[in-house]
């Protein structure tokens, strides 16, 4: 098969970019089992506060990126106190409602004339595109930037997770909330950290995905935001390494379905695998027997 | 208690809307209303503020009445959308009363505003919109004109001059499966490419939303083309382009009208070609004049947009003209038998309601448009 490490490099590029958006989804709801629609939208802002970073603010690219990483976890945080709060305990359809309401918002007040504006903006890259090749294939820095950044991220998180007090609150009010409480953990702050740091990657993702595909526009998230949700569910919504495995393998699927199957037919191969993991096993790969959800 | 108020606060926002709605016009015998649809926002805006300029020249030209008909204008945005433009043009069709619509730019946006324009009896010019099914699908929808060539016609020109001109005999074509303007034209160059001897090593397709053309692009490159067609927007071709240097693609790349704007990627599109209405450069006297009136006005060269959405609207005044009235039946026979020298040529609308119209080439060098060929039918 003639360039199918190519495809296969393609592929790790986006499933890198998902990886970052399905661990907000997979975080969130592994907390407070709901699906938050507005973190496709909290990607597409990190993307413009990370470009805005590295032209108009003339900061240097990581620190653009670590500006872009701590507004979008302040915007995440926000928007768990105003939206989501006040319904934690309702039935869950109304949190729901409210996050689609989010996600509205976010993509029209963004395309507001003050704010970023309804056009689309060609992006200027903050370094040179090389290529070089690896075994007969054709790799950009850029592939090797978003490949080191994701992972470097990735193995933050898993510390973070694994080896802190903050993470093991986490994962204990994943668990159940009452009986952290019992245990002194202050609910609403792990979870609002929560949102936070999910609010974070998704930034890092946007900015990393503004720089390999150079043009932004307030709609960008949505299909980002689609398939990383499709990978987060794939992988087992809830499980952190699950949404790992599912943005790898919706990256492979996306990619090696446009090459060697159809490209008319991408988009549709892709969401069907999240239809067929809905029927077959619900709780996807990695995800563990959980109670009934939206 | 809190209810109540609730209930009364949204009884009130109800009651202004309805108060606001009522007050509208009623017909009027000395008012021509016109409207424009164009892309103001979104992913072709340079587009729709070029069909907002020329239009605007031409409406200014002509003064506050034509015909002895006040002029009323109405604009829309249409975001380069489908379903936004029908809503705009329904709204403007039945709430507005527009006589005359001149809209929208893209083909896909065009073809369900003809719909609802051809419903309503309202006159409509397309400045641009190449595709055959805007005035034909399958009848003739009788008060739809445009003012520019069509579709089969420009994708055969890009087919010859990649045949004749860059002597290409393997071509890869990538265009929008949701686009009827990409997908007519990259159908028509690929008709005529055939037809002509050549071969078509890639036919790929990708979404409206797309930003990731690596899969496509690396089969692409695999089959080593002499030519890449990208019949889209100025936009997505800048990101295709980009990528498939990447990829190492290295042939030139070859297009339609929708890559006409200051915001093409001039860079990485240097070399390219693509088919056009007109060229700023033509010394025609007509063009000249166009060029430096629009220039003094707007502080840039006129694009096809601009040049195209002015001849239109002059045909339109025109026909009002000579219809003498504001009854669209009247106006739409008077576009219907028009003869008229607009800056883009000599137009005449034949039994589908498009003009004969040559086509030129340009090619990107050097950060400008330059002046390659002229094609007549």
């Amino acid at each position: 098969m003639t360039g199918l490490l190519e495809q296969v490099f393609n592929g790790l590029q986006l499933g890198f970019v998902y990886a970052l958006i399905a661990l907000g989804y997979t975080m969130v709801y592994g907390i407070i089992r709901l699906i938050n629609f507005a973190h496709g939208d909290i990607f597409m802002v990190g993307a413009f506060v990370g470009v805005l970073g590295y032209t108009a603010w003339g900061l240097p690219f990581p620190v653009a990126v670590a500006v872009s990483m701590i507004v979008c976890a302040v915007a995440g945080v926000t928007i768990e106190r105003l939206a989501y709060r006040p319904l934690r305990y309702a039935p869950r359809i109304a949190a729901l409602i409210s996050a689609i309401g989010v996600s509205i918002f976010l993509e029209y007040f963004c395309s507001l004339k003050f704010v970023f504006g309804p056009n689309y903006r060609v992006v200027t890259r903050p370094f040179e595109v090389t290529t070089f090749t690896v075994g007969g294939a054709n790799v950009t820095n850029i592939q090797v930037v978003v490949a080191v950044v994701v992972l470097a991220l990735l193995a933050g998180l898993q510390y973070m997770l694994y080896r802190t007090r903050i993470g093991k609150a986490m994962r204990a009010v994943s668990q159940d909330h009452d009986a952290a409480r019992l245990m002194g953990i202050n609910v609403d702050s792990v979870i609002s950290a929560t949102f936070g740091i999910g609010s974070a990657l998704a930034a890092a993702g946007g900015v990393l995905y503004a720089v390999a595909y150079p043009q932004i526009w307030p709609f960008l998230g949505i299909m980002p935001g689609l398939k990383a949700f499709t990978a987060a569910v794939l992988g087992g919504i809830g499980s952190v390494p699950g949404a790992v495995l599912g943005a790898i393998i919706m990256g492979q699927v996306d990619v090696l379905s446009a090459a060697y199957i159809s490209s008319q037919f991408r988009d549709a191969i892709g969401f069907s695998i999240l239809i067929i993991v809905l029927l077959v096993r619900p709780t996807g790969l990695l995800g563990s027997r959980q109670r009934e959800k939206v | 208690m809190k209810r109540i108020a609730v209930l009364a606060l949204v009884l009130l926002l109800a009651a202004t809307m309805v108060f606001s709605v009522v007050g509208c016009k009623k017909e009027d015998k000395n008012v021509i209303r016109i409207g424009l649809i164009a892309p103001m926002t979104g992913d072709a805006s340079t587009f729709g503020t070029s069909t907002k300029n020329g239009f605007t020249m031409a409406i200014e030209e002509a003064g506050t009445t034509v015909a002895g008909l006040t002029i009323q204008l109405f604009f829309a945005d249409d975001r380069n959308d489908a379903t936004e433009a029908v809503n705009v043009a329904t709204k403007l069709a039945t709430q507005d009363k527009v006589h005359a619509i001149i809209g929208s730019v893209s083909s896909k946006c065009s073809i369900p505003v003809s719909e609802v324009a051809e419903a309503n009896k309202v006159v409509q010019i397309t400045p641009t919109s190449t595709n055959p099914k805007v005035t034909l699908d399958p009848e003739r929808k009788t008060f739809v004109f445009r003012a520019c060539f069509i579709d089969p016609f420009q994708g055969t020109v890009g087919a010859k001059f990649a045949l004749d001109n860059l002597k290409a005999k393997k071509a890869a074509v990538m265009f929008d499966q949701g686009n009827d303007y990409t997908i007519g034209l990259a159908n028509f160059f690929k008709e005529a490419f055939v037809a002509g001897g050549g071969v078509i090593v890639g036919w790929e397709a990708y979404g409206k939303d797309d930003v990731d053309f690596s899969a496509q692009l690396t089969k692409i490159a695999a089959a080593k083309p002499d030519v890449l067609y990208l019949p889209d927007y100025y936009n997505k071709v800048s990101l295709i382009g980009q990528q498939a240097r990447q990829k190492g693609i290295k042939a030139p790349f070859l297009g339609g009208d929708g890559w006409d704007s200051s915001e093409l990627d001039f860079a990485t599109m240097d070399g390219g070609y693509f088919t056009n209405h007109y060229s700023a450069g033509d010394t025609r006297p007509i063009v000249v004049d166009w060029v430096a009136k629009y220039t003094a006005k707007y502080d840039a060269t006129p694009d096809s947009l601009a040049t195209l959405a002015y001849d239109a609207t002059k045909l339109l005044l025109k026909a009002i003209e000579t219809a003498g009235s504001n009854d669209t039946t009247a106006i739409r026979d008077a576009l219907q038998g028009i003869s008229l020298d607009v800056v883009s040529g000599r137009v005449s609308f034949d039994a589908d309601g498009n003009p004969t119209k040559a086509a030129v080439i340009l090619q990107i060098k050097d950060g400008k448009q330059v002046y390659v060929a002229t094609v007549s039918p």
